[in-house]
């Protein structure tokens, strides 16, 4: 199976271990992702709001690179956020005639023409479920999740709102729990499964995010998870790294590590700790790991930078007067 | 064949009010008519404020008297209203009804234009149309035919029940036709059985009235007066003839499932059982698909104890035929799936229910004795939520709105105060309360002390936020009155669940030769002034399966169409329609191609002369056979070449425009 493949920004930087451990399954589950050329960044989850002829220029570019690939073959993104972009665009710029044209007289700036074939944009984890499917994952598991109580985490974007590519409900999707079970791990009940983790509001207003962010981890820790899985970075990014704010904000003592599912798949597959980026999430995920006899190398010590004897002294700052 | 000139045409263009008028100028169309349409044969066109109003036909009848007008044409509404009015006018002042058309400048013309001058143009040629038509008309009789007396109700509701009563009351026979063992309502306001029970008695005990549950409608032929129909009667392994109705088979029968049908799935019955106490009829039936002879071929406790040696594991199904005049289907409705709606949590958190299983719970003779309990079947709850709409008023499942909930959420809250005494939630969007008594109902329940909650329920959660939440299912709605996020911590909730049309609704409707909307409700033949008629002659529908109501609708409808069907009986005989199709035997191949398209079974092949012809009293003059001849041997009166063509003709103006006619 063949796929045209957008990572998106966030898999180059923060979610690298997504993007890792993407690669590393691909191959084992019969995978062949082909990336687009120069793709470029989709606009986030804002930029639609702020000005929605450039944000739609901006993600018509990367569905022209995906065209010229071929209809045939489905474009996947893994992130949540690029993928309802792309599939926004997609079928909004169907519809809309007039910025359609507009869109294709900054794109004729390039040299490119978004043309009326119609392209299937696809999320990972429908691509996984659906196209490779349970059963041929299940084939293909040696060292089963079994012990581990997994939280799967589908965040707010990719099961909503109705453009094409939809995959799961809306309120209560099924996929990564089936996928986690047939991985062999025990999936929580976990109402808060679709609720938002809150986005950038970390950065506009953080008092929303954090009672966001604790709301769901609350939600995991009352069913007892070990781990919440996820398949969003942005989602993995707000319950990780926020999580110690969060600690401090509410004097709760939250311990939940966030992983991919990719990095699950990979487990479940015998691969290593290293070969799925694990350890470079912020809260330790080795205890979790530990039940089903998993180790994780020690991160490295960042190195101590020794000043060498070539440098300049570096200019002290004002003092306060 | 040129007509012209032997014709003596009147037209008339109808105002209808403004609805016409409105958008029509309706004087310019009618002086048109009498100046550029003199030479087709006009004679007089006219215009009238409302041409239906009996002042309206008198001016017709009046012209026929005395201008000696052998054509007529209304320019007004659509056929399906006013045809029969017009057509009676002219049969009144002399003239055959069928040499009068009534082409409709509303329904396609005023009411879907926004522009007058195009709008009139339009009207212009719709009249030529029909002028250019009506020359070619030929006088047509109707054709008598005797109604059979018997009525065959198809639904055991309380609308089927009613009808067949009536009926039967009347003197004339009834099939009553269920196809679950026994029948069964779902209340709004009063105690079921204490409603139902005794006309279900008096239905099964009634002379005139043959009961035949545990049986299913295979096949409907025939027409208004003498439809044919075929009768699957299922096996119910008891001999009726025998059975007594002890119930000693239900109490030795060894095996219990969960009773989705009359428990809702709240409770369990055996698997040779009757599905409540007071069911008409007495007898019990075999579920073969649970029971464990027919699974496995042992057990057979049910005969061993059985006094009267009644059961009989060999009965086969049986298809019976019967000869009825009328029908009238009162097949009800199927109850929202709540469980569609993810976020309410129906079928993942055990203490929310649909309305129909706190029904159940709230009947004495229910699962619970009548005590009202949470999943685990002892604990009461101290707060009851109630979401209505669940599934109705929301475009992504039904956007029609349910009418019963409302009445059904104010019972269920009573019921609560009354019996355990808990507080009460109402989640509703709006209110509808609108029947005789209905709001002072409401009132009642308000001073009772119900908390009203004006907001759609966004989701009904087991996740704790805050204290107080823990163990408790979180109603999280935006309160639109205070304009604000409310989560309301309860124990119980109850999902108004909306009514949805039979999930086999088009198939019904395609056995029935009628059509049901979008939404999948039957189609009546109109919906104000004719709500329990279809477009099927001799068809009849009463209750919910024309649209969601309570149980006075339902009885109300279920009176009207047997007060129609009694009409109908009463006439003995019936006036068909002469719009039928013809097969010209010489013309005839014998290709047999309108054998199988006919919808009716009309056409019969004669083997002897290789001809196919139709038979007058089975053709409803739909047309197929008439288009799919390959010999063009078929011809539909009222609906002839030379009729289309020649209103094609006339629609183009080409009789204005003295262009060559295309129906020559």
């Amino acid at each position: 199976m063949k796929y045209s493949y957008y990572p998106g920004c966030s898999l180059e930087k923060n979610a690298a271990a997504y993007n890792i451990s993407t690669m590393a399954v691909a191959k084992p589950l019969g995978i062949e992702f082909d990336e687009l050329d120069d793709w470029n960044c989709c606009g986030a989850t804002e930029y639609i709001a702020l000005n929605k002829m450039a944000a739609y220029t901006l993600v018509a570019r990367n569905l022209v690179l995906a065209k010229q690939k071929g209809v045939d073959q489905h474009l996947v993104a893994p992130c949540s956020a690029c993928f309802l972009n792309l599939s926004k665009a997609e079928s909004y710029l169907a519809e809309d005639q007039a910025l359609a044209q507009k869109v294709n007289v900054a794109l004729g700036a390039g040299g490119l023409y978004y043309d009326e074939r119609r392209l299937r944009v696809r999320h990972l984890l429908d691509i996984i479920v659906n196209d490779v499917g349970y059963d041929a994952i299940a084939a293909k598991v040696v060292k089963p999740l079994k012990g581990l109580r997994i939280a799967p985490y589908y965040g707010c974007l990719i099961v909503r709102p109705a453009f094409q590519g939809v995959f799961d409900d809306h309120e209560q999707p099924q996929t990564l729990d089936k996928l986690m079970k047939t991985l062999g791990a025990k999936v929580i009940d976990f109402p808060l499964k679709a609720n938002c983790c809150g986005g950038h509001m970390t950065q506009i207003s953080e008092p929303v995010a954090m009672d966001l962010i604790n709301r769901i981890l609350k939600n995991a820790m009352d069913y007892e998870a070990d781990l919440i899985v996820t398949l969003c970075p942005m989602c993995q990014l707000n319950l990780d790294a926020y999580q110690e704010n969060v600690n401090r904000f509410y004097k709760t003592n939250y311990h939940l590590p966030v992983l991919y599912f990719t990095q699950m798949i990979g487990l479940a597959l015998g691969m290593s700790a290293q070969e799925l980026g694990i350890g470079k999430e912020l809260v330790d995920a080795r205890p979790a790991l530990a039940k089903i006899g998993v180790e994780v190398p020690e991160p490295e010590a960042p190195k101590k930078k020794r000043p060498s004897k070539e440098e300049l002294p570096m200019p002290g700052m004002r003092k306060e007067e | 064949m040129e007509t012209t000139g032997q014709e003596k045409i009147g037209v008339y263009v109808c105002h209808c009010g403004s609805n016409i008028a409105g958008m029509v100028d309706v004087e310019d169309v009618a002086k048109w008519a009498a100046e550029q349409l003199k030479h087709r044969g006009v004679v007089i066109a006219r215009d009238y404020k409302f041409m239906c109003s009996s002042l309206g036909q008198e001016l017709i009848e009046k012209d026929i008297k005395e201008l000696g007008l052998t054509r007529v044409v209304v320019a007004a509404c659509s056929p399906h209203l006013h045809e029969l009015t017009f057509r009676t006018a002219c049969a009144r002042a002399g003239l055959n009804p069928y040499l009068c058309e009534l082409v409709s400048i509303r329904e396609q013309c005023s009411w879907v234009h926004t522009d007058k001058a195009v709008a009139t143009e339009k009207s212009k040629a719709i009249v030529s149309g029909g002028v250019e038509r009506v020359i070619w008309h030929e006088p047509l009789e109707p054709l008598h035919v005797p109604i059979h007396p018997a009525t065959l109700v198809v639904g055991g509701g309380i609308a089927g029940i009613q009808a067949a009563l009536e009926i039967a009351d009347a003197g004339y026979p009834v099939y009553l036709v269920e196809r679950e063992p026994s029948n069964k309502t779902f209340p709004t306001l009063d105690c079921s059985a204490c409603i139902l029970t005794p006309r279900m008695v008096q239905a099964g005990g009634h002379p005139n009235i043959t009961l035949m549950t545990y049986a299913e409608i295979e096949r409907v032929d025939g027409y208004v007066g003498n439809f044919t129909v075929m009768i699957k009667q299922k096996p119910r392994s008891v001999n009726t003839d025998l059975c007594t109705g002890c119930g000693i088979c239900q109490e030795k029968c060894p095996k219990k499932v969960v009773d989705d049908v009359y428990e809702a799935g709240l409770g369990y019955r055996k698997v040779i059982y009757t599905p409540f106490p007071q069911a008409v009829p007495k007898y019990p039936v075999i579920d073969r698909e649970n029971c464990t002879y027919f699974l496995k071929g042992t057990c057979k406790a049910c005969e061993k104890f059985c006094p009267t040696g009644a059961i009989d594991f060999t009965q086969q199904e049986e298809h019976i035929q019967i000869e009825v005049g009328n029908i009238i289907l009162a097949t009800g409705y199927d109850l929202f799936d709540a469980r569609r709606i993810t976020q309410y949590g129906y079928g993942r958190l055990a203490n929310v229910f649909t309305s129909l299983e706190f029904e159940r719970m709230t009947n004495a003779a229910g699962p619970t004795n009548g005590n009202i309990v949470l999943r685990d079947g002892v604990t009461t709850p101290k707060v009851v939520g109630i979401i209505h709409c669940v599934g109705s008023r929301d475009k992504n499942y039904n956007n029609y709105c349910s009418s019963i909930c409302c009445m059904q959420s104010l019972k269920f809250a009573h019921l609560v105060h009354e019996r355990i005494g808990a507080e009460v939630y109402n989640f509703y969007i709006d209110m509808r309360t609108p029947a005789k008594s209905y709001d002072e109902f409401y009132q009642r329940i308000l001073e009772e002390g119900t908390h009203f909650v004006r907001g759609r329920v966004a989701e009904v959660t087991d996740a704790a936020r805050k204290p107080g939440e823990e163990g408790k299912l979180i109603i999280q709605v935006e309160d639109t009155l205070i304009g604000k996020q409310r989560r309301i911590p309860v124990d119980m909730v109850i999902l108004s669940a909306a009514l949805e049309p039979r999930h086999d609704a088009k198939e019904t409707a395609k056995k029935f030769g009628l059509s049901c909307s979008a939404d999948g409700w039957m189609i009546e033949r109109h919906p104000k002034l004719d709500p329990v008629a279809t477009m099927t002659e001799g068809i009849y529908i009463a209750g919910c399966v024309q649209g969601p109501k309570d149980i006075p609708a339902s009885v109300a409808q279920g009176a009207a169409a047997a007060a129609r069907v009694l009409g109908k009986i009463q006439q003995k005989e019936i006036a068909l329609e002469p719009i039928r199709a013809t097969i010209d035997q010489d013309k005839c191949s014998g290709c047999r191609i309108c054998n199988n398209l006919c919808p009716f079974n009309a056409i019969v092949f004669h083997a002897d002369r290789m001809v196919s012809e139709v038979n007058p009293a089975l053709c409803q003059g739909c047309g197929t056979c008439v288009a799919a001849c390959p010999a063009g041997a078929i011809s539909g009166t009222g609906f002839s070449n030379e009729q289309i063509l020649a209103q094609i003709d006339g629609l183009l103006l080409h009789n204005v425009l003295r262009m060559e006619p295309i129906a020559e």
